[in-house]
This record gives structure tokens, sequence and C-alpha cells, in this order.
């Protein structure tokens, strides 16, 4: 698949969003962060809430005709596009009265029920933007429950690193969110391998049941066009084998292995610029997995195009 | 009713005609124009609504050449509607054509996405998903002779490799074409149930066959699951194999 920027960056700032406003909704139930005020849950929140906000007004770049994105709220009952839109709009008030508790009234009742509200709508979201991915058959990479799982987990894992960054910044600290972290670090890194061993065992059409020639090879004599089509542009994309494996290394390296380093604090004590380290590396190795989400992922017309498998 | 194709591989000789015929009707049709891009210049390319690929199939001496039109199956169980997330991507009660409403659509791709068949494809210029309309505007012309409200793909095929006819009657000649001739569904595999069906190429007399060695030694467990892991690695990304 081509690898929309916009789409990448879309997939993962606001997945990053969510997982710090999933992080504080709970924030106050849980302990996580016990000694911040309601004033520095609020501007925390915030911070998430402008890269969620950033990251849904670039999902609109990748619409060829975006004067009708308002339709999309309008096929809720099939689509999990439809269904990402509306929760995603619907997150807005039920975050901001979140907020408005939050800072008014502290630690009430009505804080914890609200924030634990905008804590599953943050999921929900997550949940809907993966399955528009995990619901395609025509893309066997996808079509798998290490979709929603991959990016709810790199979702939460951003926004947990995040967090910890801006109590680092405001000098608070929380053990209890460094073991999260810990936490999501391990468990988003063997989702990802695990997810680099699956789509690398053969299965799903092949050129045979693709043209229905099951009994003997089959091989594209000619393709019948002479230059690109939107098929190619689209679905064509391919990746030179070195430069992928490379890049699995890099993403995994940059995304799980040095945070992990630098949460544990084997690189010295856990402060501000450490953890600035830690979130762009995060931020970086994470950007280049959905880099190679799309990269690697190969839709079945690619078979109609001489491929003999997907 | 369940309007749809018949497409006779056996027939069929990859000239083209119908995926012209159909530019030529439908980029002045309803869901015209079928845009060009650099028509005139080294790259033409644009908007098709059927293509013609060829393919060989089986070994040298009994290889014989398959032309596959592919344009739209206006299949049962259409995930490129149910994806669609502003209601454009509708599929027709009373016949079940799939048609693309350019009004609504935000041109996601989100559909072409979703179809195997390469069906759909975006007007890059306008913004918008077209696709095969089955010649609604034709096949429903009072104006027109009784004979020629057909899609405009099956009246021009010189072979005769094209028939439009009601899945749902099985007296229609394209029902018993696919009873008689094995008709089949290309990739049933994904669950879409296409209603467009191909027949196979007839049996011909035997030519001289060369005989198919048999499979080698049994494999061991161990070498098995090697040979299934170089073989991931062969195809990973691109690279010679
Ligand atoms: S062939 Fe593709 S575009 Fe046509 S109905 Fe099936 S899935 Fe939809
Ligand atoms: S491109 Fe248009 S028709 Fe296709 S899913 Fe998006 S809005 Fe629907």
């Amino acid at each position: 698949m081509h690898p929309a920027l916009s789409v990448i960056f879309f997939t993962v700032t606001a997945g990053a969003g969510y997982g710090v406003l999933f992080l504080l909704g709970l924030a106050r139930l849980t302990r996580l962060t016990p000694e911040a005020s309601p004033d520095q849950v609020t501007a925390m929140a915030l911070v998430g809430l402008l890269l969620v906000t950033v990251g849904l007004l670039s999902s609109t770049l990748h619409l060829a005709n975006p004067r009708n994105a308002w339709r999309s709220f309008t096929r809720f009952k099939t689509s999990w596009l439809s269904r990402e839109a509306v929760f995603a709009v619907l997150f807005y008030p039920v975050c901001l009265i979140w907020l408005l508790f939050e800072w008014f009234t502290g630690n009430t009742v009505a804080t914890n029920v609200s924030g634990v509200l905008t804590s599953m709508l943050a999921i929900v979201v997550l949940v809907c933007t993966a399955m528009i991915y995990a619901s395609l058959k025509t893309i066997r990479q996808w079509h798998t429950a290490l979709t929603p799982f991959n990016f709810v987990l790199l979702g939460l894992l951003l926004g947990a690193l995040i967090l910890n960054l801006m109590l680092a910044q405001q000098g608070l600290t929380s053990d209890a969110l460094e073991v999260v972290s810990l936490v999501l670090l391990l468990l988003a890194g063997m989702v990802k391998i695990i997810y680099f061993y699956w789509i690398g065992q053969p299965a799903g059409p092949t050129i045979n049941t693709a043209l229905g020639f099951t009994r003997a090879t089959v091989r594209l004599l000619d393709v019948g066009h002479s230059s690109d089509t939107f098929h190619t542009k689209e679905f064509g994309y391919q990746v030179e084998r070195i430069r992928l494996i490379w890049l699995r290394a890099i993403s995994v390296g940059l995304a799980f292995v040095i945070p992990l380093l630098i949460v544990t604090g084997l690189f010295g004590p856990v402060n501000l610029p450490t953890m600035l380290l830690a979130v762009g590396s995060a931020y970086a190795g994470v950007l280049v997995e959905r880099w190679l989400f799309f990269a690697e992922a190969r839709h079945v017309v690619n078979l109609y195009h001489g491929a003999q498998r997907t | 009713m369940k309007l749809g194709l018949v497409i006779d591989l056996d027939t069929c000789v990859g000239c083209h005609a119908c995926a012209v015929a159909c530019k030529q009707w439908n980029t002045s049709g309803t869901t015209g124009p079928l845009t060009d891009y650099d028509p005139y210049g080294r790259e033409p390319s644009g908007v098709w609504f059927n293509r013609i690929r060829n393919f060989e199939v089986d070994e040298y001496p009994n290889s014989k050449t398959i032309n596959t039109p592919m344009s739209c199956m206006h299949c049962d169980d259409a995930a490129c509607v149910t994806v669609c997330p502003t209601g454009a991507s509708y599929k027709r009660e009373e016949d079940g054509i799939v048609l693309v409403d350019q009004s609504k659509c935000m041109g996601c791709n989100l559909c072409a996405w979703a179809c195997p068949y390469g069906a759909r494809e975006l007007d890059e210029d306008q913004g918008v998903m077209k696709k095969c309309t089955l010649c609604v505007d034709r096949i429903y012309d009072e104006n027109l002779p009784k004979d020629e409200r057909q899609p405009v793909c099956v009246l021009t095929c010189p072979t005769h490799a094209r028939f439009f006819g009601d899945f749902d009657d099985p007296d229609s000649q394209v029902s018993s074409l696919v009873r008689e001739r094995g008709g089949y569904a290309m990739m049933p595999e994904l669950g879409y149930k296409p209603v467009n069906k191909y027949l196979p190429p007839r049996q011909r007399p035997a030519s001289p066959m060369m005989e198919k060695r048999e499979g080698g030694e049994k494999e061991s467990l161990i070498g098995k699951w090697m040979k299934r892991q170089k073989d991931a690695f062969n195809s990973l990304g691109k690279g010679t194999h």
C-alpha cells in the first residue's frame, strides 16, 4: 500500500493524544499522579487534546473531496470510518465536561465519572481507527486481531511516555506511571514482533484463486495498461527487502528498546532531558512502525497485476 | 432481480473492445467524465471501469493464454458499500447494481481498498470515486430498441464473450450458461459473493502431454518449517527470489 503521510501522522499523533487522555482520565481513580493539582491535570489534558486535534485535522488532508467530509457521520451502522468520525467528535464535549469538573471541583465523584467516560471514549476511537484497517479482507496484513491491539497499545504507550515527560517537566514523579510505561513498552513491543512474524507466514489468496485456475501455474503476460493507474499508485507500493528489514529493526529500536533503557534508568536518572529523549525516540519509532504498517500491506489487487501471492 | 455479467474465457480474445466501448459510453454518460490524465503525452493514464489482462496458465507445451476482462462484479456481499462512511456507495435493492452517488462521495478511497477486484478508481480531477454502472443508463432506457438495452461492453464484444442478464431467473441465458459451462466466481474465498461469473475454457482434445514429475522425497518436519521460514523471508518486500 502507498504510505500516505497525512494518515500516518494522523494515526500516530491522535493515537498519542488519546493515550494521554485515557491515562489522565483514570489518573485520579487509580492514583496514577497523586500529587498533580487540578490545574496541572487540566494543562496536561489540554496538551493531549491538542495532539488529538492536530492529528484529526491532518486526517482530512488525504480526502480527495473534503467538502463532503460532514457526510461521513451518516453511515454509523456499517462503516468503521463513520464510527471513528462520530466518536472522535463525541469525544470533545465529554472530554471538556471532564476538564471543567477537574478544574473547578478537583478530585470529586463527578470528575471521576466523567474522567472514566473520557478514557473509555478514547479507547473506542482508537479501536475504531484500527478497525478501519482490520476489517478489510482484501489486505491480510491488516485483517487480523493484532491490528487493533497494536493501535491501542502504541497509542497508550506514547501517551504514557508523554505523560511521564509532562510530569517530569513540572517536577512531579509517579512510580505507578513508570510501571505502566514499562508494561506497555514490553507488551506493545511483543505484539509488534508477533505481528512481524505472523505476516511473514504464507496465507491468503494467490494468483490461482484470484483467477480460478487452481490446478496449474499462472503467470501474468500483459497487465493491459501502459502507464500508472490508480491501482498501481495506491496498491503497488513495495519496499526493498533489505530496507524493510532495516526499517523494522529501526522501528523496534526507537519505539521500544531505547525508551525501555531510559525508563528503567539504565541511561541514568529519569529526568526531563532523558524523558524528552525517550518520547522523541518512541514517537519517531512509532512513525516508522506506522509507515511500515502501510508499506508492508499487500492488497489482493496486486494478484491481477502479476503478484503470485499476497 | 440480480443483474450481472457472464464472461466467457474460452472465447475472449483480449481485444479490449469492451473496455474502449465502456469508456466511450460512460465518459459521456451519467457518471462521466472518465477523466484522462496527460492523454496525448508520454504517459497517458486515466479512469477505466473495465480492464483486460492476459495470463498464461500452466507450462509449455500445455500452456494456454487466458484473457480476463474485469469490471465491477456487483457483489452480493459488497464490502465496498458497507465501509463507505458517507453513504455515497450503495447497492440497489431492485436489481443489485452497485453504484456511487458522486454528489455524496468525499474521496476517502476506502471503498477501493475494500474491493478485491480493482473495480473502483478515483477520479483525481473530480475527487470522487468512479466505477462500472452496468450501464444503468442504457439498460432501462425505453428510447433504445429492446435488444440494445444491454451494457455497451456486451453489445460491442466481437467474439460474443460477454452476456448480460438476471441471475435470479433460473431460465435466463446467464443462469443456464453458468449451469452448463461450470461458471465460477473469481477469488471466492474472500466471501464477497461476486455476481459476475466466468466460464472456463472448454475441454479440447488432448494435445501431446509432457510427463509431470511426481513430488520429491519426503521432508522432515524441521525441514518443512525451515523451508516455510525461507519462503517467508523471500516474500518480504521487493527482491529477487
Ligand atoms: S467488485 Fe468491488 S466495487 Fe464491485 S461490488 Fe464487488 S467489492 Fe464492490
Ligand atoms: S471514496 Fe467515496 S464512495 Fe468510496 S468509501 Fe469514500 S466516500 Fe464512500
